[in-house]
């Protein structure tokens, strides 16, 4: 008990003396988690917006497949990544593995489909309200589909946090393409993995609380400017 | 009743419907349907509950296909080509998640025109001025109703189809919405409305379209049709009596 309080105390004292190891990695963990949510909302949304609105051929498997891709194990993506990145693999020439750029897409492969999913989701039950009236107004597709991420967009900001949420909060794909190096690829998750197995739960305790004050401000953040679009009733 | 206006929907008349049929959930809807429309000005569409009339706009204005029969309009047939010279505003408006003035605006900008004075013309119009910058959806009903019409007219159709705009609105946005469909009528602007209130019918009709079962029962200028209708089913249903 004695030692968790002693935890909890150097914990404080890291965070509180901005520690240059603890803002290294806090700093590279949002890059990261961040850059691999921009390319999931490049990539997600406009494919979850094309499935909501546009029918072909396929589609339902389409979609069947993209929701069971919201849960791919991190692991297995992390695997995957590195025999794509390795100097074996197709990818071997970009030189990405063990740098931060194997560490987003890694993480842009896992949060995508929920970008996706979710995006359409929400543009779905909006294109069924919409439909009608874009009918009789002849909107071309293309209009239709940014009008529809226009009007949804302080929903689809829920759908980012939940990506980022999955992003900051991921180990295992991480670890396996970073590597865990110290001032280049070591990232809050993998470190708190480290520093546990290393007994150094000071470092391990302050970075988690560093990750949940990150996670609340995120969701706090959001949550209140959803609230204040739906006070002006434009949710 | 308003007088005949200037020809400008000439591009989209004659309308002529032959033998239409739409049928849903094994219930014929509309059955071997015939309409011929010519004439400009404001054509009103009456019937009782359940008749077809709303089934009816949504077909001729292209929005869904019936089974059978054909909808020409002027040689054009009827499909997107047609429809992007019409509007259509619904009993229930759709508006966008958006500003009062975003709403009309996304419509002028689909038109190609981005005219900030055009904008404001129309929110004048519909009394919507002052509320541009609010959100079109915190808007009272009527406020609603108000402004899918200006940003229906916005599209500067040549054929305007109203489904039953006014209803459960307040005297007030009914006069301005009545008002706002005479203007576009003056202005040559075809109009095809579908409503129960059989005032409302006299104050704008120019012809009415009387509807049962599906099929066009009566199809006679207003004045004739309210002072005698031909059917029994009209009789009763002007008479004020359950039309079944």
């Amino acid at each position: 008990m004695q030692d968790f309080a002693e935890a909890f105390r150097l914990a404080f004292g890291l965070v509180a003396a901005m520690d240059a190891n603890l803002v290294e990695i806090i700093g590279l963990s949002l890059r990261v988690s961040l850059t691999a949510v921009l390319v999931a909302a490049v990539l997600g949304m406009p494919l979850g917006a094309l499935l909501a609105t546009v029918r072909f051929p396929g589609r339902r498997a389409v979609v069947i497949v993209v929701n069971a891709l919201m849960g791919l194990p991190p692991v297995v993506v992390g695997l995957l990544v590195y025999m794509a990145l390795s100097n074996a693999g197709p990818l071997g020439f970009l030189q990405f593995l063990y740098t931060p750029a194997a560490m987003i897409i890694a993480q842009s492969i896992l949060i995508t489909p929920i970008v996706a999913a979710l995006t359409r989701q929400i543009i779905e039950e909006m294109n069924f309200e919409y439909a009608e009236q874009f009918a009789s107004l002849s909107v071309p597709w293309h209009t239709r589909i940014i009008a529809l991420i226009s009007d949804a967009r302080y929903a689809l900001l829920t759908v980012l946090l939940a990506g980022f949420g999955r992003a900051i909060a991921e180990v295992g794909a991480v670890i396996i393409v970073g590597g865990n190096i110290a001032h280049l690829t070591r990232v809050m998750t993998t470190a708190i993995a480290l520093e546990t197995s290393k007994g150094d739960l000071a470092l391990a305790l302050a970075l988690g609380i560093v990750l949940l004050v990150i996670a609340l401000l995120v969701n706090a953040a959001v949550m209140s400017l959803r609230a204040g679009a739906e006070r002006r009733a434009h949710a | 009743m308003l007088d005949q206006p200037v020809a400008r929907s000439a591009t989209q008349l004659p309308l002529a419907v032959a033998g239409l049929c739409f049928r849903a959930g094994g219930s014929t809807l509309i059955n071997e349907l015939d309409l011929i429309l010519t004439d400009h000005g404001i054509t009103v569409v009456m019937g009782p509950n359940g008749a077809g009339k709303s089934l009816l706009v949504r077909l001729l204005h292209g929005l869904i296909e019936p089974q059978s029969g054909s909808i020409d309009w002027n040689g054009k047939g009827c499909g997107q080509h047609t429809r992007l010279r019409q509007a259509m505003v619904f009993q229930k408006p759709v508006l966008l998640r958006r500003s009062v003035a975003a709403n009309v605006d996304f419509v002028l900008r689909l038109k190609g025109i981005a005219d900030r004075e055009r904008l404001e013309q129309l929110l004048a119009q519909a009394n919507l001025l002052a509320k541009a910058d609010q959100p079109a959806r915190a808007l009272s009903g009527g406020e609603q109703q108000r402004l899918a019409l200006a940003r229906a007219l916005a599209s500067d159709p040549d054929v305007l189809f109203l489904d039953e705009p006014t209803a459960s609105l307040d005297p007030s946005s009914t006069q301005t919405i009545e008002t706002a469909i005479a203007e576009a009528s003056g202005r040559g602007v075809k109009i095809v409305l579908v409503t129960h209130d059989a005032g409302q019918a006299r104050r704008l009709a120019n012809d009415v379209v009387f509807i049962h079962r599906g099929a066009v029962i009566e199809h006679a200028g207003a004045d004739g049709f309210f002072k005698q209708p031909a059917s029994m089913a009209a009789r009763d249903y002007l008479a004020g009596k359950l039309v079944i």
